[in-house]
């Protein structure tokens, strides 16, 4: 159902951008595009050393180049160095090149806090959702009956969902706390686990931190809290944390929950089975087409780590492009390099867009009447809630349309901004929401909320 | 349960709880013998002394691996892509140039790091379509009826997906041929859907005999619904290139038996024997008349993976749809957009695989010069496995007409047989294992791909260089003698 309303509104939007070519005369001249978590379409450059480093991967030509800095240079040799052959057009290890999985590893551990990792529990793959599926796929028995259910979380983006469907199990939404900030309570888990009584059997839990449409970053005390639910409750853990480095908030941390994990010490940290999930996509990196993250597993049987091996082998591997950014953003180029200002600079530059966004859109759609919005303390969307009058309501219904599609969609036409509606991500009945993303340039930005700022008006007029 | 006085808790996830249909998953092409491999490789990297200097991987179908150089204007075109700023850069030639502009254009933002649309960048599919349509002598193809997919595995997986359905003895069977890329059998097991086997005629070259079809197709009614038939052309491991004869044989086949084709086409442009040629299951069913075209299901997979491109690791691929329904289509299009988009340095490629330099431009010499030595190569390699393989006694190697794998026939003595048993492997992996041991050449036996009970094989690719060749060629003849040997 979902599917096909996306599919609407991306037809209805071509359908726009080819009026707008034709000259069709109409209040905008350009769609403001943030229906996906996509910061290069939206306008972000890519990071420069990043781009630097697979060129010369993809041509070593250019090894001998003036064009290029030295140390991009030297990492792509490193790179060839480990690529069989010496090229990207080969197929890597199954769990990725080998060197770059021992980074990984370094990394979390710098990350954690010194909390160990095993370069062995570490697979390189193609998109985090990839992964999930995979380790989906081990946990839901399509044969099973009662089917596999796996908590998730509501609001929550519906890829997980549909793999999860799509492979027999079922869903077993837990809603999240729109008044506190999109906050996860313990009772609602409990609460959600209870309804799956008789209809499915729970195995696992999974948690977007930061979240996904929701900008909550869970606290510490958050993370504590799930993993004794899920060690007490005997659940599988699945942390889809792609968006770890999109941390807006002021006086916000994200902290990973294999660092919370570690932290617990036994008999947690040895027993508690977690997937955590992280991508080259979301981070300030923003390189969703390349397709590649990494799952490390923790306390996962060592026989069914076979299994988990042998189906991520039948993908080959994950695309060797994807491997050096993400080689890129794991180790990045440090003070003393000769990358390393620009680096730093655009990092920030990305960073600072993020954080101001950020707070004007909570300035912004909290001064307009009719919608609200929690702090985007993390991730890449906003999620404001949208109170629309009974009549908007009744004209949706009318038309055959949710309510906040009716909504998205008189935005798309009236003000060429492409939201998507909150339909999609299993909102609490009655409630309405919008999602759009928010690492866009500044100036995007300022002309999205502009445009929304006046069509909200406009909208809540005319359905007063 | 417990260790040393502490508890030990049962795990959510064990082999008793996870899903019971993964467990029968395997995938001999990076199976044990593989992880054997790599633990040599180790071992010699830590200065262990082994009798052989370096682990031969003749295992994979990774042409780069083995030496084989990328297509130049292919790479220019993806650095440029990767990194616009080099369009300044007078080293690159113009049409490199253009073609970069090109394809960015198509990209979100005009950078391979946005998302595509699932299905893939529109004016590649429209590309695809024109390569299609001149490739199959103007046979037309609908841009919309392709699909850019993560290697053409991808794209097969999905289908199977798509096909899979039912319970019991409703549950949905696939036909393959054996022996086969494992990959079919991998998905096969974990979808829990029915494999049905059709055995290749080693006696006949490995062709395909339509009785064989019949025979294992009217056996599989018995226990489940045959939906699909899958076949590899050129094949793997085989090599055999079907006749446009047989083509024709296997689609007037699964047009009466009702059957969904699916035709692996990535080794299209891998064909070397005289008499060979390679017929595309398409164009070879529109020139069947409206009676076939107009009713045939079928599904056609091709890769940037093997060819003369040998681009494994961009993990590019297409297929193209005929004939499916609209609202199944519906569903394929949800089931890919789980995954986002396939990789966009893919997408470009294959845009460059399937519109290469043109007579006149600046690239276009080199680009031949490169493709026809790639290719030429390829074909005297794959003559040359076939030559030294058969001057030894009890093996017995298939002219390798096409792809890039010889898959001869080895003769195991009963000793050798027996001890296999003892140590509970099969006979042929207990050869591989120790051909890996004693010469660092690692093969992937027969069992992987399926194979006549009581033969045995191994699939060897062709790809090292010449030279390396020959000498591989050469130890896999003396281990074999000393085996037999020692095994007599």
């Amino acid at each position: 159902m979902k599917q096909l309303e996306y599919a609407f509104m991306a037809k209805l939007a071509i359908h726009i951008k080819e009026q707008l070519r034709k000259g069709v005369k109409k209040p905008y001249k350009t769609i403001i595009d943030v229906s996906f978590g996509d910061p290069h379409k939206a306008g972000v450059k890519p990071l420069t050393f990043a781009r630097q480093v697979i060129a010369a991967c993809t041509y070593p030509k250019l090894m001998n180049s003036d064009k290029l800095p030295l140390d991009a240079k030297q990492r792509a040799q490193w790179l060839l160095d480990r690529c069989p052959g010496q090229s990207v057009g080969s197929y890597t290890a199954t769990a990725g090149i080998p060197e770059t999985v021992h980074k990984i590893s370094a990394f979390i551990t710098r990350r954690d806090g010194g909390a160990p990792s095993d370069p062995k529990n570490i697979f390189i793959t193609a998109g985090s959702q990839w992964a999930l599926m995979n380790i989906l796929n081990v946990l839901v028995n399509k044969q099973a009956s009662p089917r596999t259910g796996v908590l998730t979380p509501a609001p929550g983006h519906d890829k997980a969902v549909l793999s999860i469907v799509g492979m027999g199990g079922e869903t077993i939404p837990y809603y999240l706390t729109e008044e506190q900030g999109w906050a996860l309570q313990v009772e609602e888990l409990q609460r959600a686990l209870d309804s799956a009584q008789g209809v499915c059997k729970p195995v696992a839990l999974y948690v977007i931190n930061p979240g996904n449409p929701a900008g909550h970053v869970q606290s510490r005390k958050s993370i504590q809290e799930v993993i004794r639910f899920v060690s007490e409750k005997r659940l599988f853990l699945l942390a889809d944390e792609v968006y770890q480095d999109c941390v807006q908030g002021e006086n916000t941390e994200f902290v990973s929950y294999k660092r919370v994990l570690n932290e617990m010490g036994p008999p947690f940290s040895e027993t508690v089975e977690l997937a955590s999930f992280h991508s080259v996509s979301k981070s300030v990196m923003g390189e969703c087409g390349l397709r590649c993250g990494y799952v490390e597993l923790v306390n996962v049987d060592p026989a069914v780590m076979k299994h988990i091996f042998t189906l991520f082998s039948k993908g080959s591997c994950s695309p060797v492009l994807g491997q050096i950014a993400l080689d890129v953003m794991i180790n990045p180029p440090q003070p003393g390099d000769p990358s390393y200002t620009l680096y730093n600079q655009e990092t920030q530059h990305i960073r600072d867009m993020l954080i101001q966004n950020a707070k004007r859109v909570y300035e912004v759609v909290n001064s307009l009447p009719g919608l609200s919005c929690q702090p985007v303390d993390g991730g890449a969307f906003a999620f404001p809630r949208v109170f629309l009058p009974p009549k908007a309501i009744k004209k949706a219904k009318d038309l055959g349309m949710e309510p906040d599609t009716f909504y998205s969609v008189r935005l798309l036409e009236e003000a060429g901004v492409f939201v998507r509606p909150g339909c999609g991500y299993k909102q609490k009945k009655d409630t309405y929401h919008i999602r759009f993303c928010i690492m866009t340039p500044r100036d995007m930005m300022d002309e999205l909320l502009g445009r929304l700022t006046s069509f909200h008006r406009k909208f809540m007029m005319d359905f007063a | 349960m417990t260790e040393n006085g502490v508890m030990s808790r049962a795990k959510v996830l064990t082999i008793d709880t996870m899903n019971p249909t993964v467990k029968k998953v395997e995938y001999a092409v990076r199976g044990p013998i593989v992880q054997r491999a790599v633990e040599l490789e180790r071992e010699l990297s830590e200065g262990m002394k082994k009798p052989f200097a370096e682990v031969i991987r003749a295992n994979i179908g990774d042409a780069h691996a083995m030496g084989q150089q990328p297509i130049t204007f292919f790479r220019q075109v993806l650095a440029l892509c990767s990194y616009p700023e080099l369009l300044s850069d007078n080293t690159f030639p113009e049409d490199a140039k253009s073609r970069a502009c090109r394809i960015l254009q198509s990209c979100g933002g005009n950078s391979l790091g946005a998302y595509s649309a699932s299905q893939g960048i529109d004016s590649v599919r429209h590309d695809v379509a024109r390569y299609i349509e001149r490739r199959d002598g103007g046979v037309p193809c609908d841009p919309d009826d392709i699909y850019l997919t993560t290697g053409a595995s991808d794209g097969i997986v999905t289908m199977l997906k798509l096909l899979v359905c039912g319970e019991g003895a409703g549950r949905t069977g696939v036909m393959i041929s054996i022996p086969q890329y494992p990959l079919y059998s991998a998905a096969l097991a974990e979808l829990g859907a029915v494999q049905i086997n059709y055995y290749l005629n080693e006696e006949k070259c490995w062709s395909l005999d339509i009785s064989e079809l019949q025979r294992a197709l009217d056996e599989a009614r018995r226990y489940c619904n045959p939906r699909a038939l899958c076949i590899i052309n050129p094949g793997n491991p085989t090599g055999q290139v079907q006749s446009r004869e047989c083509i024709e044989d296997v689609i007037r086949f699964a047009a009466k038996e009702r059957l969904f084709l699916m035709a692996d086409e990535v080794y299209q442009d891998n064909v070397y024997a005289d008499g060979c040629q390679f017929h595309s299951f398409k164009k070879v069913l529109f020139e069947m008349g409206p009676e076939y075209s107009e009713t045939v299901e079928l599904a056609s997979f091709h890769s940037t993976s093997k060819c003369y491109m040998g681009e494994c690791g961009f993990r590019g691929g297409y297929m193209e749809i005929i004939n499916m329904d609209e609202e199944v289509k519906a569903q394929l299009t949800k089931l890919l957009s789980v995954r986002l988009c396939p990789p966009v340095p893919g997408q470009a490629l294959m845009d460059l695989v399937v519109n290469p330099p043109r007579p006149g431009e600046p690239s276009y010499d080199s680009f031949i010069k490169e493709r026809t030595a790639t290719l030429s190569a390829l074909a005297e390699k794959a003559k040359l496995t076939e030559q030294v393989l058969n001057t030894v006694q009890g093996i017995s190697c298939n002219p390798v007409q096409g792809a890039m794998y010889s898959f001869p026939r080895i003769t195991i003595p009963d000793k050798a047989i027996n001890e296999a048993t003892d140590q509970g492997q099969l006979p042929d992996m207990f050869y591989c294992m120790k051909m890996l041991e004693e010469t660092g050449i690692c093969l992937v036996p027969g069992s992987g791909f399926g194979q006549k009970d009581g033969t045995y094989h191994f699939r060897m690719t062709i790809l090292p260089p010449r030279d390396k060749l020959k000498i591989l060629l050469n130890k896999v003849k003396e281990f074999h003698q000393k085996f037999t040997q020692q095994y007599s």
